[in-house]
């Protein structure tokens, strides 16, 4: 389970997170939506350890993850798979693959290849690919290479910012394909940020709607998608692309 | 004709000496941001005490490896005390701090070794070669081969290691090799150490033909610096190549103009590639998609 506990955000002296309350349950995917600026990105970047929170604290199966570098968070088993992908574009698809597990790799060999068979079997479009440069394939292909290689690392949690952006339908419902396999075959617990509001709650248990800094609505899945207030701002004219 | 192949050959020797500066420049710069002008001095550190193992009767090759495995080790420490207690200040204040360091270590091998310029047998004794009119010193030869073997190892380090992996993803997007596990302040204890191995050998080389003083650093270092900006500042190739033209431009102008100028005319270089060519003379036009 993770618990987020009252947690704030600052960056620099401008308060973007104002005291997040929420948490994701054992096999569960909860989506985060909201609109641009929302704080979304902010809030997964300081569950990842990108941010240090100013206050509140995140725990992460009765461990706590809060105040620790992005680095350390990893290994404590929560994996971002960051807003617009950042694959390395200089490493081909296997390098990155692998340094999904960076802190595991010297220890467990064994497990690189085993995760490595694991992810390509998720992702068969990668493994023509293996060779070729991160930066020389298609966005589809570059966000299963980003959720592939947040995977690596056999993460208790996986964070996923916005994988949508930018993608035809027909991937995206592959991605949310996959996350339904990340869920029930991995055991691991998802969480998922999206604009594409129709998207994400065609996969999530749960839902929190975040604006301006504050969690203002949370529910299942069906409470949600049900939400006057939802429907008319989420789901009205702006479901449109989805 | 003679003389044409005569400045080649020693252009290139120079030259090589600096690029093994420059890929410690361009190292450290690609993964930390720093330009670490403490660079130089290495190469005083690592040619000096291996005189002075050489002197205590140790064996000419334990001697360069010792001294070069203390220089590394005095980059590491240099690292972890002047440049990581700064990491979060700006990266003006990490190149002012490095030139702190590099007056410190000066100021370090003045009191150690004094003022008197210090030789080293070469490795290789043998009579120079006549060659095509130019006279080779066979330490130019075994500069060069050096080099040669070191470009080699660090390209299968780079591309064909997994740590290699995890230094080029930090070069290319440190934010990115964070979230992977990679601890940015090791790869930057790494790259520091790296390049004060090779300004080391850079010194310990050049050391047979020009002699070794404690102030030595410098000129080398800022050489090697003008090397990596004339190729570029962001690829081992495009530094190595920028610092032999450094080398051959230092030799030619001495050669042809006067050696009084060739510095001058190294820097007039520098100052017309950053106004016309700010990426280097080697850049070029490269796609990527986002
Ligand atoms: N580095 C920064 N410096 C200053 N302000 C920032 C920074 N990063 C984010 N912000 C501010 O924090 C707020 C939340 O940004 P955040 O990126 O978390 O939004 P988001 O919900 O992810 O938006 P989007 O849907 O556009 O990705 C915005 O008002 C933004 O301007
Ligand atoms: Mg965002």
């Amino acid at each position: 389970m993770l618990k987020v506990d009252g947690v704030s955000t600052h960056i620099g002296k401008i308060k973007i997170l104002h005291e997040i309350y929420f948490q994701v349950e054992k096999g569960q995917i909860v989506s985060i939506i909201g609109a641009n600026g929302a704080g979304k990105s902010t809030l997964l970047n300081t569950l990842a350890g990108l941010y240090r929170p100013t206050s509140g604290t995140i725990t992460l199966e009765n461990d706590v993850i809060s105040g620790y570098p992005a680095n350390k968070v990893v290994e404590k088993g929560l994996s971002l798979v960051p807003e617009g992908r950042q694959i390395f574009s200089n490493l081909t698809v296997k390098e990155n693959l692998l340094l999904g597990m960076f802190s595991k790799y010297y220890k467990e060999k064994k497990l690189a290849e085993e995760n490595l068979t694991k992810i390509l079997d998720m992702f068969p479009s990668l493994k023509k690919h293996l060779k070729n440069l991160g930066g020389n394939l298609s966005g589809g292909e570059q966000q299963m290479l980003a959720i592939g290689r947040g995977l690596m690392s056999n993460p208790k949690i996986i964070l996923l910012d916005e994988p949508s952006m930018g993608l035809a339908p027909k991937i995206v419902y592959e991605i949310l394909d996959t996350l339904m396999i990340i869920k029930e075959d991995l055991g691991t617990m998802v969480i998922l940020v999206e604009q594409n509001v129709k998207a994400a709650l065609k996969v999530c248990d749960q839902a929190y709607v975040i604006d301006q800094g504050r969690i203002i609505i949370n529910g299942t899945r069906d409470e949600i998608s049900s939400n006057p207030q939802v429907i008319s701002a989420y789901l009205g004219i702006k479901s449109a692309g989805a | 004709m003679e003389l044409l192949m005569q400045y080649i050959v020693t252009g290139l020797t120079v030259g090589s000496i600096y690029a093994l500066l420059a890929i410690g420049f361009v190292t450290v710069y690609n993964i930390t941001g720093i330009l670490n002008f403490a660079q130089g001095e290495f190469a005083m550190i690592g040619a000096l005490t291996c005189i002075t193992f050489v002197n205590a009767g140790l064996p000419m090759y334990a001697s360069i490896i010792f001294a070069i495995l203390i220089s590394a080790t005095i980059g590491l420490i240099v690292e972890r005390t002047a440049i990581l207690h700064a990491r979060n200040t700006s990266v003006i204040i990490l190149i002012i701090i490095t030139i702190g360091v590099s007056t410190f270590l000066k100021g370090m091998g003045l009191i150690i070794w004094g003022t008197n310029p210090k030789q080293l047998t070469p490795l290789i004794k043998m009579e120079p070669i006549h060659f095509m009119g130019a006279v080779i010193n066979p330490q130019s030869i075994f500069i060069f081969i050096v080099l040669l073997i070191l470009l080699a190892v660090l390209y299968v380090f780079f591309e064909k290691t997994y740590i290699g992996s995890a230094l080029r993803a930090c070069e290319k997007n440190p934010r990115a090799a964070k979230l992977m596990g990679i601890n940015p302040s090791t790869m930057s204890a790494l790259a520091f150490t790296l390049a004060a191995a090779l300004g080391a050998i850079a010194g310990i080389l050049i050391t047979p033909i020009t002699d070794a003083t404690y102030e030595m650093g410098f000129l080398i270092g800022v050489k090697g610096f003008v090397g990596m900006v004339i190729g570029g500042m962001h690829s081992i190739p495009g530094a190595v190549a920028g610092a032999l033209l450094v080398g051959l431009l230092e030799t030619f102008s001495g050669g042809f103009i006067s050696t009084f100028y060739s510095d001058a005319i190294t820097f007039l270089v520098l100052i017309l590639v950053l106004f016309f060519k700010p990426n280097g003379i080697f850049a070029r036009a490269s796609g990527e998609r986002v």
